[in-house]
Order: structure tokens, then C-alpha cells, then sequence
């Protein structure tokens, strides 16, 4: 197993903003990370980079592990080699994710200079090869280019391009297209799933498009309020989610056929850290709830069908179309 | 988008000039600079030999700008004057910036009591007026050239250091220097190759302007008699010896004056044009 996370929880100052979040992921596995904003799913892939004490967060309890080792005790200076070596991240909005002064280039150069020892003309011939494989046309003339001279969907080729340069083994990709276009959406999630596929990596895929999942992942975790609710393979988590909160966000897909106006969405919000619901945080938007749900916290518990569900009350599998 | 060619910063200076602005501006600053290096060239005179007969004549043919007290011609004292005046002011500056950047960077970037106490020195010399700064240092150091140019370059010292500091802070928490980060790059890393270069265009420019400012104090510590020591002869000092003749040859304190005025507007006017010229996107905006 490439990465296992166990029983995670983040605090920041005296609030724990996540907790008790289980899964794992193996070399060519694609993981989806679904929930709404604020669920911990960002949070989570800051956990996993090693880069919490940049937000002044830190993992009170819970194991990384990461090809067997456990990341939470590392040293700044053993995360910092294991950043762009073997754990890759891409940022959520590739607008801001390059430096405006530096060229293209030179900043997809420095990760594969610092991690694999390249020399300048080396590294350079591995980025022009890198951007091309992005389908990045004219890629050695992009080198020289500044960020602000390519649109969004250039921009965030490239930031996948210095994810993948130094050749490593996880990449965590935080919302990657949130910031483009629709058209450019599917095409950006096309080109990572393919790369990923093809380099036998393993993917944590941040989102919030259902329907980005159930094209591109393997397996899903879905968050809410800052607590894990399912864990499933995708297929069956479409065909029969366990948990009320991923049956409802599946049914916030549009589908075909579907009567104009009878799209839902999930009544109410999602709750702050400071006002979490007691028992299941979920339970104040919930169909199914039951006796227990606002005072008892559900454990996590294994289905037969394999995955896990945070629930009382799981669904008994209701045939999705 | 046009593929092929993509600006530099290095050429930032050569777009300036390519401006009306920057043209005006950068040809009289090559002009005060080529005769503050060619001064003994391009004059038949000497800036110190006195000739006292010759006292006080007004412009004329022989002498262009007129002669001073000691019969000196006035137009070689302010050619000379400019060397005074540009060497002091630049290296005044470039002490400022180098000591403020390295100062207000590792302030603003380390953050801690490191921080805190520059900031509180900082904003101690901040709240006294740059001439009190200087005065001050010049009275400890004595006057003269090396004394005026640190006094100068600690005078301007807490403008930079802030404007660095404040840029560094607000750059750090930009998501490409998280992005950096998140693929390994260590603190100097981000420090010279993210942080300083997003840093330095405010730097340059504020500097710009901050030298014209210094010609501004460095005559000023000349007419008190604290610049420069005769008989190397400074813009300030020019002007101060004018005062006492100030109707009978009034020439001799206009015309250095003017050589002031006129190079700190046109050094303003060519930094205006450095801003547009320095900004990498500024190309696209007009576009």
C-alpha cells in the first residue's frame, strides 16, 4: 500500500476541524476527496503534503503513512524531501499558482534540478518533453513565456507539469479546475487521469463534481463536516450509496431525462466549526434520521459489500439509476 | 497571443526610454552624467585655481555661466559639482536599498522578535525628518564625502527596509510560494527566487525616486558646510556661497539651483516611466 491514513484529525489552535478520517490508496489508484466547502477536504490534502504548519495546523493523532513510513513525526527537513520527490501536489487555481516574475520554464526546471540532480540543459529538455506530453504546443517557446501570457487551461498544464517533473510517486490535486472553463475542465481532468494511468501514480483527486468522480476515480471518500461519512469503490458507491449525505450529493447530479426544475439541492448548510451539530453532524439535514443520530456519534463501520459508513441508519441500497 | 518573442525585465530600462517621458528625462540624466565623468575634458578651466582680479564677472563668452567669489568659472564648478553630487547621492542610496532589503527581507520573511525589533528601530529613525538623520550622524562623523554618503544612506534607510519588509510579507502568503513550497523548495529558494524578484519593482522604483531626494539632501548638508569640504565644490556648497552675494552676482546660487531642480524632476520623470517599463504585464494591459 503506497499511502494509508489512519484515524487523521487536524487542529488548528483549539479547534479540530477534521477528525477520524481512514483510507488508502495504492500505486495506480485514482482516490476522489468529495464533500461541500468546508468539509476538511483541502485540509486534508495540506495533511498529506506535510505542509499543515503553514496554516498553523498540526495532527494531534493519527498515522500517515506513506510507503510504510509515517509522515506525522517527520522533520520539516524530511517532509521538504519528500515534497515534489515522491509526494507532488497541484493547487487549486493556476492563476496564482506560478510566479508571475519567473518564466515558465525555470519554474518547472527547479523541480526536477532540485530533486533529481539535472543539470540545467537536462532539466530543461525533460520539461520541454513534460509539456509536450501535456499536449502544450510549441512547448520550448512556452518555456520562455511569463505566466500572465497563458490562459488558464495552458496555466494549469504547466502547474501539472512541475507536479510531475520530479517524478513522483503521489499526486494530490486540490480542485484542479475549479478556476477554468467547463470545456477545459474535462479536457485538463482527461490529460491527469491519463498521465496517472499511464506512469502507474497514484492520485488524490480533491473535487466536488460527482460527476468528475465517477468517470476518473476508483475509489471515493466522502467528508462531511469535517469527519469521514463513506468510503466506498466508486461503482458501488454510485449504485448504492450507505450513507444519506452521498446519496443525496449523487442526487445532485443532473441526469438525462430529468423533468425541468426537479434538480435538488441539499436543503440547509453546511455547519461551521464552531456550531457543529452534536451525535452525527449530519443529522440536522438528514432524511433518515432516527433516534440516536443528534446525540450519538456513529462510528465507522465496514460493509459487506467492502468500504466503510459513518451511520446509523445506512441506506439499504436504493437502485440508482 | 503571440508566440515567439516575451519581454524581459532586463530590458525594462531601453521600453523606458522609448517613451516621450523617458526620453526627456534619461537624455538630460546621460547629459549630467557625462560631463560629471568628462568634466576635465570639456573645459579649458580648472575648478579649484582661483584668479581674484577675474571675481564676479557675469556670463560671457569666456566664461559661460559667469565666475564665482575667486574669479572660478562657474559653469566648470557645477560640471565638477555634479560628480559630487551623483557619486554621493547613488552610493547613499545603494547603501540604503542593499542594507534595507537584506534588513526589511529577513524581517518580513522570518517573522519573530527579528522582526519586532527592526520594526521598532525602523519606525524610530521613520519618526524623525531624514535631514535630522542626517545632520545628527554628520555631526558624529564629521563632515566630508564618506561622512555624508552613510548619513544620507541611513537616512533613507527605514524607507526601504519597510517597503521591503511590508512586500515580502504580503508575496509570502501568495499561492505560488505555497505551490513552491509544496514541491519542495526550501526558505532560500523562496526568498531569492520568488520573494525578492515579485519584491523589486516597488524597490527600484522607490529608489529612483529616493536618489533625487538625496541630491535634494546631500546639496542641502552642502550649504550648511557639512557636505563636501572646499575646494571640491558640491551643488550645495555652490549655492551657499552664493548667499552672500546674492544680489550682486546672483547667478551664483540660481544656476547650481537650477542644475539641482532640473536633474531631481527629470530622475522622477524617467523613475514615472520605469514603473510602466518594469511591470511584466504592462504590455498586455495596453494591448
Amino acid at each position: 500500500m503506497l499511502l494509508r491514513v489512519e484515524n487523521l484529525s487536524v487542529q488548528i489552535g483549539s479547534i479540530t476541524p477534521l477528525e477520524g478520517v481512514n483510507f488508502d490508496l495504492d500505486k495506480g489508484e485514482i482516490l476522489g476527496l468529495v464533500g461541500e466547502s468546508g468539509s476538511g477536504k483541502s485540509l486534508t490534502a495540506l495533511a498529506l503534503a506535510g505542509l499543515l504548519p503553514l496554516i498553523g495546523g498540526r495532527i494531534p493523532t493519527g498515522r500517515l503513512l506513506f510507503d510504510g513510513a509515517d509522515m506525522v513525526p517527520m522533520s520539516r527537513s524530511q517532509l521538504r524531501a519528500l515534497r515534489g520527490r515522491k509526494i507532488a501536489f497541484v493547487t487549486q487555481n493556476p492563476m496564482t499558482a506560478l510566479d508571475p516574475v519567473q518564466r515558465i520554464g525555470d519554474q518547472v526546471d527547479f523541480v526536477s534540478r532540485t530533486h533529481l540532480g539535472l543539470g540545467r540543459k537536462a532539466a530543461r529538455a525533460r520539461t520541454v518533453e513534460l509539456l509536450t506530453q501535456l499536449r502544450i504546443p510549441q512547448a520550448d517557446t512556452i518555456c520562455n513565456a511569463y505566466p500572465h501570457q497563458l490562459s488558464g487551461g495552458m496555466k494549469q498544464r504547466i502547474v501539472i507539469a512541475m507536479a510531475l517533473s520530479g517524478d513522483p510517486e503521489l499526486i494530490i490535486a486540490d480542485e484542479p479546475t475549479t478556476a477554468l472553463d467547463v470545456t477545459v475542465q474535462a479536457q485538463i481532468i482527461q490529460i491527469l487521469t491519463t498521465l496517472v494511468r499511464e506512469r502507474g501514480l497514484a492520485l488524490v483527486l480533491i473535487t466536488h463534481d460527482m460527476g468528475v468522480v465517477a468517470q476518473a476515480c476508483d475509489k471515493v471518500v466522502v467528508l462531511y463536516a469535517g469527519r469521514l461519512a463513506e468510503q466506498r469503490q466508486v461503482n458501488a458507491l454510485f449504485g448504492r450509496p450507505a450513507h444519506p449525505y452521498s446519496a443525496a450529493l449523487i442526487g445532485c447530479i443532473p441526469r438525462e431525462g430529468m423533468a425541468p426544475g426537479s434538480l435538488v439541492g441539499i436543503p440547509g448548510a453546511v455547519p461551521s466549526v464552531a456550531s457543529y451539530p452534536t451525535g452525527c453532524r449530519f443529522h440536522p439535514r438528514c432524511t433518515n434520521a432516527g433516534a440516536g443520530c443528534s446525540d450519538i456519534v456513529p462510528e465507522l463501520r465496514s460493509l459487506d459489500a467492502g468500504g466503510a459508513v459513518a451511520c446509523h441508519y445506512p441506506l439499504p441500497g436504493i437502485e440508482n439509476a | 497571443m503571440k508566440v515567439g518573442t516575451f519581454d524581459t525585465r532586463s530590458g525594462a530600462i531601453a521600453r523606458a526610454l522609448a517613451t516621450p517621458k523617458g526620453v526627456i528625462a534619461g537624455g538630460w540624466l546621460f547629459l549630467v552624467v557625462f560631463v560629471a565623468i568628462f568634466a576635465p575634458y570639456l573645459t579649458p578651466y580648472d575648478y579649484d585655481i582661483q584668479n581674484l582680479p577675474n571675481a564676479f564677472a557675469p556670463p560671457s563668452a569666456a566664461h559661460w555661466l559667469g565666475t564665482d567669489e575667486f574669479g572660478r568659472d562657474l559653469l566648470t564648478r557645477i560640471m565638477y559639482g555634479a560628480r559630487t553630487s551623483l557619486s554621493v547621492s547613488s552610493v547613499a542610496i545603494g547603501i540604503s536599498v542593499f542594507c534595507g532589503m537584506c534588513l526589511g527581507a529577513a524581517a518580513g520573511f522570518f517573522g519573530g522578535w527579528f522582526d519586532r525589533a527592526v520594526t521598532v528601530a525602523v519606525d524610530l529613525t521613520w519618526s524623525f525628518p531624514e535631514i535630522l538623520v542626517a545632520l545628527i550622524l554628520v555631526a558624529i562623523m564629521g563632515p566630508g564625502v564618506t561622512g555624508t554618503m552613510i548619513a544620507i544612506g541611513v537616512a533613507y534607510l527605514a524607507q526601504f527596509t519597510r517597503l521591503t519588509r511590508a512586500q515580502i510579507m504580503a508575496i509570502k502568503s501568495e499561492t505560488f510560494v505555497e505551490a513552491s513550497r509544496s514541491l519542495g523548495a526550501g526558505h532560500g529558494y523562496i526568498l531569492f527566487r520568488h520573494l525578492l524578484p515579485n519584491a523589486l519593482t516597488p524597490v527600484i522604483v522607490a529608489a529612483m525616486l529616493a536618489t533625487g531626494d538625496a541630491i535634494i539632501l546631500e546639496a542641502t548638508l552642502g550649504f550648511f558646510g557639512l557636505g563636501a569640504q572646499p575646494p571640491t565644490p558640491s551643488w550645495g556648497a555652490l549655492m551657499s556661497s552664493g548667499t552672500a552675494q546674492l544680489f550682486k552676482a546672483p547667478w551664483i546660487i540660481i544656476l547650481p539651483g537650477v542644475a539641482v531642480a532640473v536633474t531631481v524632476f527629470a530622475i522622477n520623470l524617467f523613475g514615472d516611466a520605469l514603473v510602466r517599463a518594469l511591470d511584466v504585464r504592462a504590455g498586455l494591459r495596453e494591448a
